[in-house]
């Protein structure tokens, strides 16, 4: 509660130091509009904001429920097998040399205008961080607890379920953090490359038109989204720790 | 206990890689008992537990290492000085964690009756956290009868107890593993001198036997026969060779 008291006052504070900004300088509102205005406009525009917003939303969440199976998966299966280790490893590396922005306008071919090429997206710009966090976490289980499970009798799968995984979880819900952070930022450019829904096709529409209002609007949108998005992941990684 | 209790004997050298652990060592085990194998710290007491315990991958035994009767895989348990308990499972899955791990059906009734003879019947539910130091290795414990293994290891389980908690562990050890081959590697001359059936001194130059003190297992430890055996060890293991 005094966290929640903290935020909201510094935000009070952004605002308002926002607001006399604005004021102070006179700056025309297609350059930086004030917060009441944008406040204004996000009321006067929600059934819009809203649409596309929950366009962007399902792209962010496909992504992220995509991205982290994949890249769970990526990780067990890098972790259990050395001959995957040896010729998947260089090749995941190498892909990490390619900017995923990069990526944007080939997915947009392959994938099209829909949700298809920013989940994509979204998917890519997750699965590296959520796949070696989890990665690192599995291979630093703890060599007492293999050892005694061998004496046990236990088979390497049956170690790496009963054993490895749960051991690791930190990990991988230390790579979900980051991935709740990342994700919005894939499927946004998904959205700039090519689309025609959603918060980042919005805004390039109110730029489009010098509606900056619109556009600080779908902005703010997009970051309350992500802020609740984080929290909600954050809940459920320390679930999965505890 | 089905199985019947192997004698155990390791003879030759070990290495890692270049770097030699121990050098023509000649080690028996009775059947049955507690060998107590004291020595100081590096001298190679844990690698012989390995030996025994099938985890010596990395190691070069010249030699050999064997039961009695059949072979070793699968009779051997062991309890060492870090519980190893897991922190996400609960007192009792702890216990049960073998046949998780070997995906058997789980004998709840047994581990029950087990975690009462440790005394832990209250705690079953709880978290390995939630418990003081002395309780963790009850459950150690608990988890290493639940295996019932003839062939019992004990690497320093009880070193990190505090003086009168190890006592107690001690006699609830020597209670509960009775009949089963126990080999118990410790650097307490006073440890030894309680549970020993056969000591034995670890140094640089190899194994030499140790007379016990009079009297059954656990000795009391106030004991003048113990106590005496305890100063001969301490000056024993004063001696680097």
């Amino acid at each position: 509660m005094k966290n929640l008291t903290a935020v909201l006052a510094s935000a009070l504070v952004a605002l308002a130091v926002w607001q006399i900004v604005v004021s102070a300088t006179g700056l025309p509102r297609f350059i930086l509009p004030g917060p009441s205005l944008v406040g204004q406009t996000v009321w006067d525009n929600r059934m819009l904001l809203a649409e596309h917003a929950l366009i962007t939303i399902s792209e962010v969440l496909a992504g992220l429920v995509l991205g982290a199976i994949i890249g769970a998966l990526s990780a067990v299966l890098l972790a259990a097998s050395s001959l995957a280790r040896t010729f998947v490893g260089p090749i995941l590396v190498f892909s990490q040399a390619i900017p995923v922005f990069a990526l944007a306008p080939i997915l947009t071919l392959w994938f099209g205008y829909g949700l298809g090429s920013k989940i994509a997206m979204a998917l890519l710009i997750i699965y590296f961080p959520v796949t070696s966090s989890f990665f690192d976490a599995l291979m630093r289980s703890n060599r007492d607890w293999l050892d005694h499970a061998r004496i046990m009798g236990a088979s390497p799968a049956r170690i790496m379920w009963h054993i490895r995984i749960p051991a690791a979880l930190p990990g991988l819900a230390s790579g979900l953090r980051l991935a709740a952070v990342y994700a919005p930022i894939g499927a946004i450019i998904g959205e700039w490359v090519g689309a025609s829904k959603g918060l980042g096709y919005l805004m390039l529409l109110a730029n489009g038109r010098a509606k900056t209002d619109l556009m600080f609007a779908a902005l703010i949108v997009l970051a309350v989204f992500t802020i609740f998005l984080r929290a909600a992941i954050d809940k459920l990684a320390n679930k999965i720790v505890d | 206990m089905s199985d019947l209790a192997p004698a155990l004997s390791l003879t030759g050298s070990a290495s890692f890689g270049d770097e030699p652990v121990f050098r023509d060592i000649r080690l028996k085990v009775e059947a049955g008992q507690w060998t107590c194998l004291l020595g100081a710290s590096g001298v190679g007491k844990s690698t012989i537990l390995k030996i025994f315990a099938g985890l010596s991958d990395e190691l070069t035994l010249k030699g050999m290492a064997a039961a009695s009767n059949g072979q070793l895989k699968g009779r051997v348990t062991l309890l060492a000085q870090d519980d190893m308990l897991l922190p996400w499972l609960t007192v009792q899955q702890n216990v049960l964690l073998g046949a998780r791990l070997r995906g058997e059906r789980p004998d709840i009734i047994r581990s029950e009756e087990i975690l009462s003879k440790v005394g832990l019947s209250g705690k079953a539910k709880s978290k390995p956290r939630t418990l003081s130091g002395g309780q963790r290795q009850r459950v150690a414990l608990a988890r290493t009868l639940m295996e019932d293994r003839p062939v019992v290891l004990l690497d320093e389980p009880f070193s990190a107890l505090d003086a009168l908690t190890r006592a107690r562990m001690q006699d609830l050890s020597a209670a509960l593993l009775v009949d089963r081959t126990v080999l118990l590697v410790t650097h307490d001359p006073s440890e030894a001198a309680r549970l020993g059936h056969a000591i034995k001194v670890m140094t640089s130059s190899g194994i030499e036997d140790f007379a016990p003190p009079n009297g059954t297992v656990p000795r009391p430890y106030d004991d003048i026969d113990v106590l005496k055996t305890q100063a001969h060890l301490y000056s024993r293991l004063s001696r680097p060779t």
